[in-house]
């Protein structure tokens, strides 16, 4: 677990993990159309996009379990196309559906896990214990798994992911179908992990949760990154100043005659809802404030409008990527 | 791919060890369904039926009968264990999955599930052998030779059973096999009767039947003989083994890896 280390530099150029030009296709469908990216040790490194972008395959290809059309991934200088399991065997995986081992205890499935590392058993014991303490899962460890919250099971996946003291952890959707407390105990663990060295390279859709945890977001859709940067950089870079949204009560089309035009940068119509960027929003809201069915919201901008503006607004079927 | 990527390494023994370990929790059932089952088919057909049959190839027929369903058992065990448990740790409880999130590569749990496969089929042998030599159905100096017998045995039967499980797309899927396969050779390779009851053409298809060498092998060793042909039986089993294993490595890494 924690190994005593500093954080790293993201910007150090030693990279941890390489990919270069991954491609993946299934049978007429390309998946990944050559990804490149870097993630430096110690980082906390965020690939985000809708459903079927190609994160969960990218997932796959790092540790060895999906054969890629072209490209290379190199981890901590080996190969993971000849050297999967050395690979693996230095990786934590956190999957996107819980696998726990319905056959044995909480604490059984850590140390069945374990073995599989060909770890030594008093070394798994003590990692065990202490894995169980760091998720706050002490008191179940004696407990069936079907007696654990969805919260409790996702944090025992993250203890399991830990046994062979990674030096990378790879999270698909994290917090997916979690409520916020059991959200915040996952980002708080994570975070400490982070600042113990090891680094992280997580899936999500939520936003917010890469705003929070990840140094760097890679955008991804159709299998292409549209943008790679710092969340800060990309929400400076694509949406700069706030965002004014604008609802009429009655549900009718707000500003039908686009009068706002005049005041903001650029704006988009989301169904019921207009979304207006700019910098200085008061003769907005000295306009549309005084009419009794108009609905506003001023927020700063987020990596959520990033997102949308990149990856477009249309609904994507929830087909598993 | 490579070969030594096909060869299985030292992790199968920790996929063993989980399914012996999750086996320990569930003993007293399982042992029962071990022992239950063939016994109840030992006492009524080998009393009930044995009373009409008498004598069948020169021994009572529950001494007949018992090496049989010892043979048949191991078949019917390493299978079962082969299709719907292996099927449910592959897919409803995605087991594999976990497994090759590890150092594990696919040739290590097939192997590992292979040889728990021969194991129960073991398990499930030796306590029909114990049960038999109560009623004095087996005999003589070549009974601990039936043991690693029984176990390649189920190491055919359970590498088969991994070939289809490998192909399946749901439970239902095993029925064809349990009645193209498995209840075929259950009541036409020898267990029952000598094979030749069976008309000539019978008879050469039993021989393409694992079963049918299982017992050639199994009844002369649990009744004092030494089996003869030994060699082309064995051989047969071992071949088998390493068709079904190489068979079900591909279809599981292409199911696996994608």
């Amino acid at each position: 677990m924690p190994r005593k280390k500093g954080p790293a530099n993201p910007a150090m150029d030693l990279a941890f993990l390489k990919a270069r030009g991954l491609e993946k296709r299934y049978g007429t469908q390309m998946v990944l159309r050559g990804l490149d990216f870097d993630i430096a040790p110690g980082e906390c490194f965020g690939l985000l996009g809708p459903n079927g972008a190609g994160k969960s395959t990218t997932v796959r290809a790092i540790q060895g379990l999906t054969p890629l059309d072209a490209g290379s991934i190199e981890v901590d200088g080996l190969d993971v196309a000849t050297a999967a399991p050395a690979v693996r065997a230095r990786m934590g995986v956190v999957p996107q559906m819980d696998n726990l081992d319905p056959d044995f205890t909480v604490l059984e499935n850590l140390l069945v896990y374990g073995r599989y590392f060909r770890l030594p058993r008093a070394v798994v014991r003590q990692r065990s214990e202490d894995l169980l303490e760091f998720l706050a899962l002490t008191p179940w460890a004696r407990e069936p798994i079907s007696a654990l919250s969805g919260g409790m099971k996702r944090r025992l996946t993250i203890a399991r992911a830990l046994i062979n003291a990674p030096r990378i952890l790879l999270l698909d959707e994290p917090s997916t179908g979690l409520d916020p407390q059991a959200r915040h105990l996952i980002w708080q663990r994570l975070r400490s992990l982070r600042r113990d060295g090891t680094t992280l390279l997580l899936t999500t859709h939520y936003m917010d949760e890469a705003e929070r945890l990840c140094d760097r977001v890679a955008i991804l859709d159709h299998g292409r990154i549209l943008a790679l940067d710092s969340p800060q950089a990309l929400i400076a870079a694509h949406v700069p100043g706030a965002v004014l949204e604008l609802r009429r009560s009655d549900g009718r089309p707000p500003d039908p005659d686009n009068r706002h035009l005049q005041w903001v940068d650029s704006s988009e119509r989301v169904g019921d809802t207009l979304i207006c960027y700019g910098h200085d929003f008061a003769p907005l809201l000295q306009h549309f404030g005084t009419q009794p069915d108009y609905l506003l919201l001023q927020r700063p901008a987020s990596l959520e409008d990033v997102f949308l503006r990149l990856t477009g607004r249309d609904l994507r079927e929830a087909a598993g990527d | 791919m490579a070969y030594a990527e096909r060869l299985p390494g030292i992790g199968a023994i920790a996929v063993l060890r989980r399914n012996f370990g999750v086996w320990r929790k569930l003993l007293i059932p399982s042992l029962l369904g071990n022992f239950g089952d063939p016994l109840l088919y030992l006492l009524a057909l080998g009393y009930g039926l044995g009373h009409f049959v008498g004598q069948m190839e020169g021994m009572p027929y529950i001494t007949f009968l018992a090496s049989g369903i010892v043979a048949s058992s191991v078949m019917n065990t390493a299978s079962f264990e082969g299709l719907y448990s292996a099927f449910t740790r592959m897919s409803a409880q995605q087991t594999y999955a976990a497994m090759l999130a590890t150092p594990l590569r696919v040739s290590d749990i097939l192997a590992g599930e292979l040889l728990w496969c021969a194991i129960k089929g073991l398990i499930s042998g030796v306590a029909i052998i114990v049960v038999a030599a109560f009623f004095g159905a087996v005999q003589g100096w070549w009974i601990p030779l039936a043991v690693p017998v029984i176990f390649l045995a189920g190491l055919a039967f359970g590498g088969m059973a991994l070939v289809v499980t490998a192909l399946a797309r749901s439970y239902d899927f095993f029925m064809y096999y349990f009645t193209l396969v498995v209840t075929p050779m259950f009541l036409f390779c020898g267990v029952f009767y000598p094979l030749d009851e069976l008309p000539p053409l019978g008879r050469e298809l039993a021989q393409l039947l694992p079963l049918t060498h299982a017992v050639a092998l199994i009844r002369p060793l649990l009744t004092g003989h030494a089996p003869s042909h030994w060699l082309l039986h064995l051989g047969v089993l071992l071949l088998f083994t390493l068709t079904a294993y190489v068979l079900a490595l591909r279809l599981l890494e292409r199911r696996l890896l994608r």
